[in-house]
């Protein structure tokens, strides 16, 4: 065993009578890049807050070049050179890019240079492929460019273990490889890098060796220049897992369920971000909308389900134009779900248990209430057949649900937004963050809807996804589609060439 | 009787304008600090207070305005290190504790300037002198209400830039902007939560304390029940209004305390009228003006809530 880099052994963390780690080995030579793969709620998270100093271990050691030490804070994991990005972004929206990079960097003595670490963090920013602007406010960015400025807060501190949680969740495939390629620099720099990624291509393009973690326990641990993906995957469920298309059984109706015409929208910038969008959904079709993140996907989602004012155009529903209708009646009447992308801030209420969190869409309506009273028993038992059938893993529904793992949250918003037999499915990046084998089942639950009849609108910036599941592909950019295409005939050059922005003459 | 018209009346009213201000910026800019850091300090009229007889305890037991000012600061930073150990360390109910502190002070310092102060206490304290500032204090109008004050005024014109300079120019001040917004990110990035918010808040008190100070020191020289009468509320107020921006939090300070001294003004210049119509008038303004400016009020976000790690 080389002394040089990190070395956990026999770590446990227990939550209440839960154990979330039980005795996990871990070893990472200096130089190299480790990942660690495994299901939702396996306790990769858990086992990275406690490399942080976030978490305390109830037992085992760490040891950082051989010397044994105790992470107190993340303060203390910061002076031995370690540095987190976090699965859910630790970003102060209100303050600028630059400013949240410079948040708690030691050294700067009583003067905030701006402009100069603007500079640098620019060139840093490039070198990696990525294009920001260091002033703009975080909350006016889109998701895909904040997680880009949540990288950078990392490497700008110059860390030489750096734990990246789930880096790429919303990055476009594009940026994915420029990252990628980052990793490798920081490998040769001599960097010792832990990689967490349900993305098993992505690992097994720049990893060394691979940890498996399976509820709370190493599975596994092996190089992973020889192992197949396939095995990988294996090795993570238990279980072989389809990672092709799936079936789909009925042809979809002929009825034109959802009719979008000119709709257009400003960002939270103030721009236009919607440039005039048109499309239809059949009843049981699935709308695919690729792209790279930031073209107006996020408006396009909030102005369906009425979370944004639309400035034009309209949108009608089995021929009723309802642009007028508010949230509510939108969600109520019309039958709109929406999984939003952005799962802590707009789909969830973190400190609500779970089983409130589930009733939270229809809690005015039976089984959740009767009259003006909720019935906190009954949907417990909604919740908990919820959970059973969705396979969220928890301890209890009466839970904050604060404490799932990601994946888990993300399978509870699902079952919520499905479950209440909507016309109008407006899913956006429905598998952030989930395990392969949950993506699986979530496009499962998908393909089930289609076939109820629903019109489902699937945004995501997973291609790969996409062209699985939907019937049709629109593709946009800057606000506008620039073509929407059958599955069969998008091949890379053409969706290249869409998003991209060169329009095409529409099919729709 | 027209008072507009000549100039030293003006000179007057705007001097009035300006003592009045002082104890509410120096109360506002602590609320802002605090506030700023994710604290609510509604403690500011107990620190008022407090500041105001520390100061009178202070001049009167060492004979000197400088003893009463350090009085006064330890005091209000005594109450500081109260409201940051019951909130910001054990996470009792911000808002129960400061009103709480409120309600202990008006009490003890009552009954302590009785036990202290004694018979004393209607005589006259030594206080602060005001100090012309050569050439400046010269200039027509300008001069004579600017620059013809005493110390702590100006140390009042020098901690507005101070606060604004410390909040957006300095790493502490984009510590302090984080943790009141999102504590998460930075504790992350190992900032201490409740380090820095202790800090502020002791911080915050003490200013309050210094407007309390300059009402003994500087403005009536004696110490009287709850002479803090509401300008810790008003501060509040001001906080809310200027947005939580030290520079703008002033411009609305001064703004209260405009349309307190016209309301002295119409008082004195109409005895027939009942006083208490003239003394609603800086009440109904700050109403019209909160009204006025409401639009998109954004406090900072983690306000009020004490933060624990441990979560995702
Ligand atoms: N603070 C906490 N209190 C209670 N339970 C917790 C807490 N943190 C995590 N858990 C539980 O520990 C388990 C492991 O969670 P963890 O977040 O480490 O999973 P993960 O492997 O990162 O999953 P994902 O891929 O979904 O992010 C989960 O079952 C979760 O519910
Ligand atoms: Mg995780």
């Amino acid at each position: 065993m080389t002394a040089q880099g990190l070395r956990l052994e026999k770590i446990s963390k227990t939550f209440g009578d839960f154990k979330a780690l039980d005795g996990v080995d871990m070893t990472v030579p200096r130089g190299t890049v480790h990942a660690i793969l495994g299901e939702n709620g396996a306790g990769k998270t858990t086992l990275m807050n406690i490399l942080y100093g976030l978490y305390q271990p109830d037992g085992g050691r760490i040891l950082i070049d051989g010397a044994p030490q105790r992470i107190t804070s993340p303060r203390r994991a910061m002076e031995l050179g370690i540095g987190m990005i976090h699965q859910h972004l630790m970003l102060v929206e209100t303050l600028t890019v630059v400013e949240n990079v410079v948040l708690g960097l030691p050294g700067q003595g009583m003067r905030l240079s701006l402009a100069e670490h603007a500079r640098k963090l620019e060139a840093l920013a490039k070198s990696f492929g990525f294009d920001i602007d260091p002033h703009q406010e975080v909350w006016k960015l889109p998701m895909g460019m904040r997680q880009r400025v949540e990288i950078l807060k990392v490497l700008y501190r110059d860390a030489n273990l750096i734990i990246l949680d789930e880096p790429t969740s919303v990055l476009a495939p594009s940026e994915v490889e420029g990252f990628l390629e980052g990793l490798r620099r920081l490998r040769a720099a001599g960097k010792t890098i832990i990689f967490i990624s349900h993305k098993l291509d992505e690992v097994a393009a720049v990893a060394d060796r691979v940890t498996v973690l399976r509820r709370g326990t190493v599975s596994a641990d092996l190089a992973v220049a020889g192992t197949p993906p396939s095995e990988m995957a294996r090795m993570m469920v238990g279980r072989d897992v389809v990672l092709t298309t799936l079936e789909k059984t009925s042809p979809t109706s002929d009825e034109v369920l959802v009719r979008i015409r000119d709709l257009k929208a400003r960002d939270n910038r103030g721009n236009q971000a919607l440039k005039g969008v048109s499309f239809d959904i059949r009843a049981g079709e699935i709308l695919g909308v690729a792209g790279v993140d930031g073209n107006g996907q996020a408006e396009l989602a909030e102005a369906l389900t009425g979370l944004r004012q639309a400035e034009g155009g309209t949108v009608e529903l089995s021929g009723e134009d309802v642009s007028a209708a508010g949230v509510y009646e939108r969600r109520h009447r019309l039958g709109i779900s929406f999984v939003p992308e952005d799962r802590h801030g707009t789909g969830l209420v973190l400190d609500l248990p779970v089983y409130q969190n589930a009733m939270i869409r229809d809690f005015r309506e039976s089984p959740f209430s009767s009259g003006p009273m909720l019935r906190a028993a009954s949907a417990r038992k909604v919740a908990e057949d919820w959970v059973k059938r969705y396979d969220v893993r928890l301890q209890s529904v009466d839970q904050a649900i604060r404490f799932l793992s990601g994946g888990n949250q993300q399978k509870l918003i699902f079952a919520r937004e499905v479950e209440c037999r909507p016309r109008l499915l407006v899913i956006m990046q429905p598998c952030k963050g989930l395990d392969v084998g949950a993506i699986e089942a979530v496009h499962r639950t998908v393909l089930a809807e289609r076939e109820r009849g629903t019109a489902i609108l699937y945004i995501s910036t997973e291609l790969e996804h996409i062209l699985s599941v939907c019937d049709r592909v629109a593709v946009m950019c800057a606000g506008r589609i620039t073509g929407i295409i059958a599955p069969e005939e998008a091949t890379p050059e053409r969706i290249g060439a869409l998003i991209g922005g060169l329009e095409e003459e529409k099919v729709a | 009787m027209s008072w507009a018209g000549d100039v030293s009346s003006l000179v007057d009213f705007f001097s009035t304008v300006l003592r009045l201000s002082t104890p509410i910026v120096f109360a506002a800019l602590g609320g802002v600090l605090a506030e700023r850091a994710g604290v609510f300090n509604v403690s500011l009229e107990g620190c008022i207070l407090g500041g105001a007889f520390g100061a009178a305890t202070g001049a009167y037991l060492l004979g000197t305005p400088v003893g009463g000012l350090v009085f006064g600061i330890l005091f209000a930073a005594a109450i500081g290190c109260v409201l940051a150990g019951l909130a910001v360390g054990l996470g009792i109910n911000q808002l129960v504790t400061g009103i709480a502190i409120n309600i202990l002070v008006l009490g003890l310092t009552s009954y302590l300037a009785r036990l202290i102060l004694g018979a004393d206490a209607t005589s006259t304290l030594p206080g602060f002198a005001p100090v012309a500032i050569p050439l400046l204090s010269s200039i027509p109008l300008i001069g004579p209400v600017l620059f013809n004050q005493d110390p702590l005024a100006y140390l009042m014109y020098l901690a507005v830039p101070l606060s604004y300079w410390f909040l957006y120019r300095t790493p502490w001040g984009l510590n302090v902007r984080a943790i009141g917004d999102y504590p998460v990110a930075a504790d992350t990035v190992g900032v201490s939560v409740p380090g820095v918010r202790a800090i502020c808040v002791i911080t915050s008190c003490v200013l309050g304390g210094l407007g309390g100070c300059y009402l003994v020191l500087c403005q009536v020289f004696v110490f009287t029940e709850n002479m803090s009468a509401g300008k810790g509320w008003i501060a509040l107020a001001a906080v809310i209004l200027g947005r939580w921006n030290p520079a703008l939090v002033f411009v609305a300070c001064i703004f209260f305390a405009f349309s307190e001294a016209l309301q002295l003004r119409l008082q004195f210049n109409n005895p027939d009228v009942p006083y208490q119509l003239f003394s609603m008038v800086p009440f109904l303004a700050s109403f019209v003006a909160l009204v006025a400016f409401a639009g998109r009020v954004r406090p900072p976000a983690a306000i009020g809530t004490k933060y624990v790690r441990g979560g995702k």
